[in-house]
């Protein structure tokens, strides 16, 4: 399973990291309502190369179970996983659908 | 000093409709003061935004923590927050909704309750599409029956200024909510 | 006419009256439209101006000398990130005393990430020779924005206008937004004596060996005690045209007071708000607003202290292993002069709100001691 978000949630000074530490750089602003598309991915022509989860600049693609699983709460929607994927297994679809 | 908080969605156009309110009070003889919640703000999650009306220069710049009145945009946040939080008593409540307002007791005695059916009037001008009609125009209609900062003619001017299309249509808008607030 | 806009349109339209021919800058959140406003003014054709998009903060400051240079009005605005980028060009703008004039949205810097407001971002760029004005309203956003080219170009230095991210940038409040007309009266065109010329071509900025570098020092740091005249004089001129005052300082309430709040920023604003409040409640407590760090207005500072029992400054900005940024420059200024007990208080980093309980908190705190027992206070910190 995806590992669960870390909270930035301290209750005293001295509980707190020297620096804040947390999964993804905006894991206190879940950026996933900005998007209007949305990738799906083939898993049956995954080849898990791991290029998606590497080129995500939000790291919202999750590496689950050996399969890449995109955390749908932060991925904005660019599609450069789409662009990048070598298989063209990624593709971009329009949100609603 | 009046102080009212608004309640919407993000994407409702919540913020703007402070700024429009803004602009009806600016021509009234008062100062005016009106701002966002300061954040990122998500379609679809709960936003405010917040606005101060007085006679004299406003020098008070933090947040809104106790509105004298709340505004609600967005009728289904009734049952997913608290809107009321912080609200002072004898406020006013002004909801968007088809309901009466004595089906909104729950929301405690200490407040007065109006509604409008902004959704309805958004409708039939044909503000906005049918999926999402454009309320702004119709609760600001509301306002001036239930508040006395703000004159009925001031608000359609800046309705009329405020949007881009249709102003004809926003102003019998505005006019139409005036004469249907239920709960005067 | 008077018009509601939030301070980013407010600085948007004031470097629009002001008639500026070169704008180059790069979106940051709070600032982004401060551009966006000005960059469809210059493409409707209602301002006569270069837009130049520019691929970072650093080539948004080296347009603007480029254009300056050349005899252009040049204007930019950014915010804390963006400013930090800028660095090394603040200094060649001031260098080659530039009067380059540029809108600072007081966002704290990372990391962590944040957008909200603080003022480490302006002061952290105190000693790069510009000019820096802290606004409290739109109105004074806009107005200082005219004055800013006024002043800057008597004495070709520099200046920032800084204004608090989103409890500025982001608030719609009614302002008067003067006439061209009263505005091309009041501002002149800008005529550089020094112009890139290419009939009478010339380097600027090349090898200053020790024999003279310092000279040009001194030059600058003189510019800079003549702003202070100008700043001052034009506090007198802008008011005949415009009705509205805006001096180095602005003391509230400071005369009888005893205890004396020294702020900044919107900050400023809510403390003399609270002031009424307290005064209310019988208590004798004033507000020193500090508009003008740079140049820094030493005798009005000495001046509206001289009575006070108590300094109260409230800093939204750290020196970390030292104190408040504005603090150090108070009680440098009060030193030799006054003995009055100055007390520093850090609050609202980071965006986080002060609220006139906030600053009667800290008034009630300091009513309770003689002297300060700390170097500095820490306001409203989850221990």
């Amino acid at each position: 399973m995806a590992k669960e978000r870390k909270k930035i949630d301290f209750k005293k000074l001295e509980e707190l990291p020297p620096m804040v530490m947390s999964l993804r750089s905006m894991a206190a602003n879940p950026t996933g309502s900005w998007r209007n598309l949305k990738p799906v991915i083939d898993a049956s022509q995954c080849i898990q190369c791991t290029i998606c989860w590497k080129f995500c600049p939000d790291a919202a693609i999750d590496w689950v179970d050996d399969n890449p699983l995109v955390n749908l709460d932060f991925c904005k929607g660019c599609g450069i996983c789409a662009e990048e994927c070598p298989k063209k297994c990624i593709v971009m679809v329009k949100e609603g659908k | 000093m009046v102080e009212i908080r608004f309640h919407g969605r993000g994407g409702q156009g919540t913020v703007i409709a402070s700024k429009i309110l803004a602009d009806a009070v600016s021509k009234e003889d008062k100062y005016v003061q009106a701002f966002p919640q300061f954040g990122v703000e998500r379609r679809g999650a709960p936003v405010f935004a917040f606005i101060r009306i007085d006679d004299k220069p406003i020098y008070i710049r933090s947040k809104i923590i106790a509105p004298d009145h709340i505004i609600v945009v967005d009728p289904s946040l009734i049952d997913a927050i608290d809107v009321t939080e912080g609200l002072k008593k004898g406020a006013f409540i002004l909801i968007n909704t088809g309901h009466q307002p004595k089906e909104f007791q729950h929301l405690g005695k200490d407040f007065r309750v109006f509604t409008i059916d902004a959704n309805e009037i958004a409708i039939k001008y044909k503000l906005g599409s049918k999926a999402a009609p454009i309320v702004n125009t119709a609760i600001l209609g509301a306002v001036p029956r239930i508040f006395d900062f703000v004159r009925l003619e001031s608000i359609i001017q800046a309705v009329r200024d405020g949007v881009p299309v249709n102003p004809d249509a926003n102003a019998a808008a505005a006019k139409e909510a005036y004469d249907s607030v239920q709960g005067v | 006419m008077k018009k509601v806009m939030m301070g980013n349109h407010a600085i948007s339209h004031g470097a629009t009256l002001a008639r500026v021919q070169v704008i180059a800058a790069y979106p940051i959140t709070p600032q982004t439209q401060v551009v966006e406003l000005l960059s469809e003014i210059v493409a409707d054709g209602k301002l006569k101006a270069e837009f130049i998009k520019v691929e970072s903060e650093h080539s948004a400051m080296a347009a603007c000398i480029g254009a300056s240079s050349a005899g252009a009005r040049a204007f930019t605005a950014t915010s804390a990130q963006g400013l930090a980028l800028m660095h090394e060009l603040l200094h060649w703008a001031a260098g080659a005393r530039l009067p380059i004039v540029m809108a600072d949205i007081n966002r704290a810097m990372a990391p962590p990430w944040t957008i909200w407001t603080d003022q480490n971002d302006s002061l952290s760029q105190r000693d790069t020779g510009w000019m820096q004005i802290y606004c409290q309203s739109n109105q004074e956003v806009l107005d200082s924005v005219i004055m800013a080219y006024k002043v800057a170009e008597k004495v070709l230095m520099p200046i920032m206008i800084v204004l608090d991210a989103f409890s500025l940038s982001h608030t719609y409040e009614i302002v008067d937004l003067p006439d061209q007309a009263l505005v091309d009266k009041y501002l002149p065109p800008f005529d550089y004596k020094y112009k890139l010329d290419v009939k009478n071509p010339h380097t600027y900025g090349g090898l200053t060996t020790p024999d003279w570098y310092m000279e040009f020092r001194v030059k600058m740091h003189e510019a800079m005690d003549q702003a202070l005249v100008e700043i001052k004089k034009e506090a007198g001129e802008f008011e005949k045209i415009f009705g509205r005052r805006y001096d180095t300082v602005d003391p509230y309430l400071v005369e009888d007071a005893e205890t004396v709040l020294v702020t900044s920023g919107t900050a400023a604003s809510t403390a003399r708000f609270t002031v009424d409040q307290l005064r209310a409640q019988g208590k004798k407590v004033g507000n020193l607003r500090m508009r003008v760090l740079r140049p820094f207005p030493f005798a009005d500072v000495r001046e509206q202290l001289k009575n006070a029992k108590k300094v109260i400054v409230i800093d939204r900005n750290i020196s970390y292993g030292y104190h408040g940024i504005w603090a150090q420059e108070v009680k440098s200024a009060l030193y030799g002069h006054s003995k009055v007990p100055v007390f520093n208080f850090i609050a609202g980093l980071g965006g986080r709100d002060i609220f006139p309980e906030t600053i009667a908190d800290i008034v009630a705190l300091v009513d309770k001691k003689k002297k300060p027992d700390q170097e500095l206070y820490w306001v409203e910190v989850k221990r």
